[in-house]
């Protein structure tokens, strides 16, 4: 076989350790950095597309925390706003009622002044009455005419009898 | 029918003669430089457009790269990056040798891993560097790797004898390995080859079958061709390995 043949051995050891220095060389200063730059470049450009996913998810969820904050003001606003509308409105309320009730109650006084001096009117209006039935009835049993002061106090004794 | 031993002849092409020691231009030679021109323009014209999302050629050179790379870094660990450039550089000397060898190219067509002296002279350089390594970085505790720490005084005659024998088989067999496979893949192919012509030549039909078969041992020899790259480069990292870490 050829491959035993020792004549080729120097020629072929010469230019293994040449060509495969070459190659070594070769590698080292010019394939494998390139290559290694283009992964090491890709792997860097991934890295820089994560940080700015994950910046722009923080920035979302930033603006998303921004916007309930407005949201749960402006709807502690509005409960305010309504809170002191309606205060003020039962208060006013409550207010106009006493007033009316003061009013109403002053009214009914008023009446019941009105109601009491009517009442003594009429009380009095009854004695002049009771005299003149019981003048009236003195003479037609009687047939002459009584005294009227007799008759006054009879009348107000028998009104202050009944509790008059 | 052609000698199926010839394709392993070596033909100088342009003699030299320096001092006496013979360092002529073969074909065996004219592969080597041929493979480093292909390996060195294909790995630097795939990746000169630095493409973000790589072609084919481009890819193709990264998955070399990522390759023996992550090789490396399973059988040796980060201990191994300097060697790097080393066994990428041997990996792809064997593969381009193996395949290149596969090609029908004219006049210098030739398959140098296939020449015992030169699967030699690789599988003794990873062999030297790797006990020279070994040492290195241990010192005399790397006389260890023949006899391992915890085992019996006694088993010393046994295993000590065992352990250096494996040992210093390590360039023979990673040498072995490469051009058997290689010399014997490529005397199938020409057999083969020789029996397609003959049989074809006076019957078509029975020429079919072994052109059949031919075709098979070809797809063969070119999966046998990337694998004793890989096996090559494979063993190198696992000496390394053991250089580095020990057992």
């Amino acid at each position: 076989m050829p491959q035993f043949d020792p004549t080729f051995f120097a020629p072929q050891l010469f230019w293994l350790v040449l060509t495969f220095v070459t190659l070594y060389i070769l590698m080292t200063s010019v394939a494998l950095p390139k290559i290694g730059a283009v992964l090491d470049e890709r792997q860097r450009k991934i890295d820089d597309n994560l940080d700015k996913a994950a910046q722009l998810k923080a920035e979302a969820e930033a603006a998303v925390a921004a916007y309930e904050k407005a949201l749960a003001e402006s709807r502690a606003h509005a409960h305010s706003v309504i809170k002191e509308a309606s205060d003020r409105l039962s208060s006013e309320a409550e207010e106009r009622n006493r007033a009316l009730s003061a009013k109403l109650s002053e009214q009914i006084k008023a009446g019941e002044a009105r109601i009491g001096e009517a009442k003594t009117k009429a009380l009095a209006n009854v004695r002049d009455v009771a005299i003149d039935v019981a003048g009236s009835v003195f003479d037609r049993l009687i047939g002459a005419n009584a005294d009227a002061a007799k008759l006054e106090t009879a009348v107000a004794t028998a009104l202050k009898e009944h509790g008059k | 029918m052609a000698n199926p031993i010839e394709q392993f002849k070596i033909q100088p092409l342009v003699p030299l003669k320096v001092g006496g020691l013979d360092i002529s231009f073969t074909n065996s030679s004219a592969m080597m430089v041929l493979s480093v021109c292909l390996i060195t323009l294909f790995l630097t014209l795939s990746v000169r457009s630095r493409a973000l999302v790589p072609g084919r050629w481009q890819s193709m050179a990264e998955v070399f790269y990522e390759f023996i790379a992550g090789m490396l870094r399973e059988n040796v660990g980060s201990e191994g990056r300097k060697y790097f450039p080393f066994i990428f550089s041997l990996f792809m000397f064997v593969l381009f040798g193996n395949l290149l060898g596969m090609m029908p190219i004219p006049v210098i067509g030739f398959t140098y891993t296939s020449h015992v002296i030169v699967t030699f002279a690789m599988a003794l350089v990873v062999f030297t560097g790797v006990t020279v390594i070994g040492f290195a970085r241990h010192g005399t505790h790397y006389l260890r790797m023949f006899f391992p720490e915890g085992a019996p005084i006694a088993t010393a005659v046994i295993l000590i004898p065992i352990e250096l024998i494996s040992y210093f088989s390590r360039p023979f067999s990673l040498a072995v390995r490469l051009f058997a496979n290689m010399t014997v893949g490529h005397i199938i192919l020409k057999v083969m080859g020789g029996f397609v012509v003959s049989l074809g030549a006076f019957y078509l039909v029975p020429g079919v079958v072994p052109f059949a078969f031919l075709s098979a041992v070809t797809v063969l020899e070119f999966g046998i061709a990337l694998l004793q790259a890989y096996v090559f480069t494979i063993l190198s990292c696992i000496y390394l390995h053991d250089a580095i870490h020990m057992h």
